[in-house]
């Protein structure tokens, strides 16, 4: 064998491999979704939406307390995550720029971004559920929040570099001053992409579990008062899928499915968002 | 008027940026206070000790603490050669008509939510197990498989991006001289990415040790350490997700922080070692 067939020969050994690799690991990805999407579809009824938890064997149960819980948890999470992460971004990208403050800041930002979540509801857990003695919505929508800040601040700053320097200094010349600036020119410029990172912020934290495990807890009833232990679809899915009743794995299931595709379906409209500014 | 608004908008602005380092150093501080009651009791024999045993006040660290390091270590070896091989075949081998369903559909699923690794694990994974290797199934060679499959995604992901960076004109080069794909990718994709992707690999694991929900539902939470990872064992995110609400006693819970404290410290060297080390060079150039 000539040294030029060997090359080739390896060469094609390898990428055999490394094709073989892919698929395998696409074959089990695509098993999880498999797994996913059909046992989801076969819990899902109308009772899933418009019941409230029962005990195991009652025909009437469904997920509406996890649901409207989860609404609320990452709802309010994102009224206070989004602001302080959006003006924190601004920060960096408008004022701190590189400075060795802005570094830091971005520095940590990424770390306590990859934090360990179940971490942060320790943390939580210290500071508000210990004190107040009990459980609580707060505390749930506290973690979440404290993990969407860093993910919201980190695109915020990246979107608004991408936005040209001579559209700031075109709008300074005419007087504006420095607020109006950003405000007016600077976010325009970036809306979709900082819409885009919001959703992909939303996204992130309406999976999260373990942050609510011991802050928000868990409740099988109905509850709106945030004040109270709250359920969310995330610790009833553990919840439910620990438990050896049937079908409270099945509904399990259907909690998966419903925030998987809720979830993907957020993503997929931030991608569409920017595909559509690159569109333009 | 409107420099008072400026003035209010700069300091606003600033003041929640500073938030952020507000908040990192408070979850050291709160961390660090709630645990002083178990550092004081235990001291550094808490990381060595394996005991841990509730109703007899006496805790140890050492089982959830290894366990945390080898599942990790799991994921990570049957994660990695995976994930090069997708990242190889998605940058070099795949047709274009392949590459962007493909590599879309891999970054979608690393935004499915871990629990759902975790419940597939458990209900689909572990009988598995159970078949091929007895015993129970649940255990630390099944948590580190159904890591490896939960970070397969990001692992991939980030791997192709950092091979993507090489610039075209520089394999084209190496093509024209005759080199076959392997050696391009060698001798010129893998040298050029080495940093990027060394970083991101470090990047992955920051995540595996933190990981809580993939893991909770088979590792078994058995606190006793075993190189037989077809034992039922237990890491530091198993044991805070199964304790944490059912612990009494103080002594109990500052045990149970001391062990999110370690696990943050962990994962900020993890994390810091990565960013700082390897993907500094690539910062802000994207």
């Amino acid at each position: 064998m000539t040294a030029v067939e060997k090359r080739k020969l390896i060469s094609k050994i390898v990428l055999g491999l490394s094709s073989l690799s892919a698929a395998l690991g696409l074959f089990f990805l695509f098993w999880i979704l498999y797994v996913l999407v059909s046992n989801g579809l076969e819990a899902l009824n109308w009772n899933v939406f418009v019941f409230e938890g029962a005990p195991p064997g009652y025909e009437e149960s469904g997920l509406k307390q996890a649901l409207v819980g989860q609404l609320i948890l990452v709802g309010t999470a994102s009224l206070i995550g989004v602001p302080l992460g959006v003006l924190a971004g601004t920060y960096l990208s408008e004022y701190g720029q590189k400075s060795k403050l802005a570094e830091t800041i971005r520095d940590i930002s990424d770390i306590m971004m990859s934090a360990p979540s179940i971490v942060i509801g320790a943390f939580v857990y210290a500071i508000i559920v210990a004190p107040m003695g009990h459980f609580s919505g707060w505390a749930g929508v506290a973690a979440l929040a404290i993990m969407m800040i860093p993910i919201i601040l980190r695109t915020t700053d990246d979107m608004l570099h991408l936005v040209p320097s001579t559209l700031r200094e075109a709008a300074f010349a005419l007087g504006a001053p420095k607020y109006k600036v950003i405000v007016q020119v600077v976010y325009r410029g970036a809306k979709a992409g900082v819409l885009t990172g919001i959703l992909l912020g939303i996204a992130r934290i309406a999976g999260e579990t373990a942050p609510l495990l011991f802050t928000s807890f868990n409740d099988n009833f109905m509850n709106t008062d945030l004040n109270e232990p709250m359920a969310s679809l995330t610790v009833t899915m553990y919840n439910y899928a620990t438990s050896p009743y049937e079908d409270w794995q099945r509904l399990g299931w259907a909690a998966a499915f419903i925030l998987s595709m809720f979830i993907l379906g957020i993503n997929i409209l931030g991608r569409l968002i920017l595909l559509k500014k690159k569109g333009k | 008027m409107s420099t008072v608004l400026d003035k209010l908008f700069a300091n606003g602005t600033r003041l929640t940026a500073l938030l952020v380092l507000l908040i990192v150093a408070w979850i050291f501080t709160v961390l660090f206070q709630e645990s002083m009651l178990s550092i004081q009791s235990f001291g550094f024999e808490f990381l060595t000790n394996e005991k841990w045993a509730p109703n007899l006040e006496k805790f140890g660290g050492y089982a959830a603490i290894m366990g945390s390091i080898m599942s990790t270590f799991l994921a990570m070896v049957l994660s990695v050669p995976v994930a090069i091989g997708v990242a190889i075949f998605l940058s070099e081998i795949a047709p274009q008509r392949l590459k962007s369903p493909v590599g879309i559909s891999i970054e979608l699923l690393a935004a499915i939510p871990s629990v759902i690794y975790g419940m597939w694990g458990l209900f689909y994974f572990v009988p598995i197990v159970r078949d091929i290797v007895g015993g129970v199934g649940i255990s630390m060679l099944a948590a580190g498989i159904v890591l490896a499959i939960m970070i397969l995604p990001f692992t991939a992901a980030v791997t192709r991006d950092a091979m993507n960076t090489t610039p075209d004109i520089l394999k084209e080069s190496a093509y024209a001289l005759g080199g076959t794909k392997w050696d391009v990718i060698r001798d010129i994709v893998i040298p050029y990415a080495k940093a990027g992707i060394i970083g991101s690999l470090i990047l992955a694991l920051g995540r595996a040790v933190g990981e809580t929900m993939a893991v909770t539902f088979v590792m078994g939470n058995v606190h006793k350490f075993s190189l037989d990872i077809t034992q039922p064992s237990t890491s530091i995110p198993v044991t805070l997700a199964n304790e944490f609400t059912e612990a009494d006693g103080d002594l109990y819970f500052s045990s149970l922080f001391e062990l999110a404290l370690i696990l943050m410290v962990m994962s900020f060297i993890v994390i810091a070692v990565s960013k700082f080390y390897f993907l500094r060079r690539t910062r802000r150039a994207s």
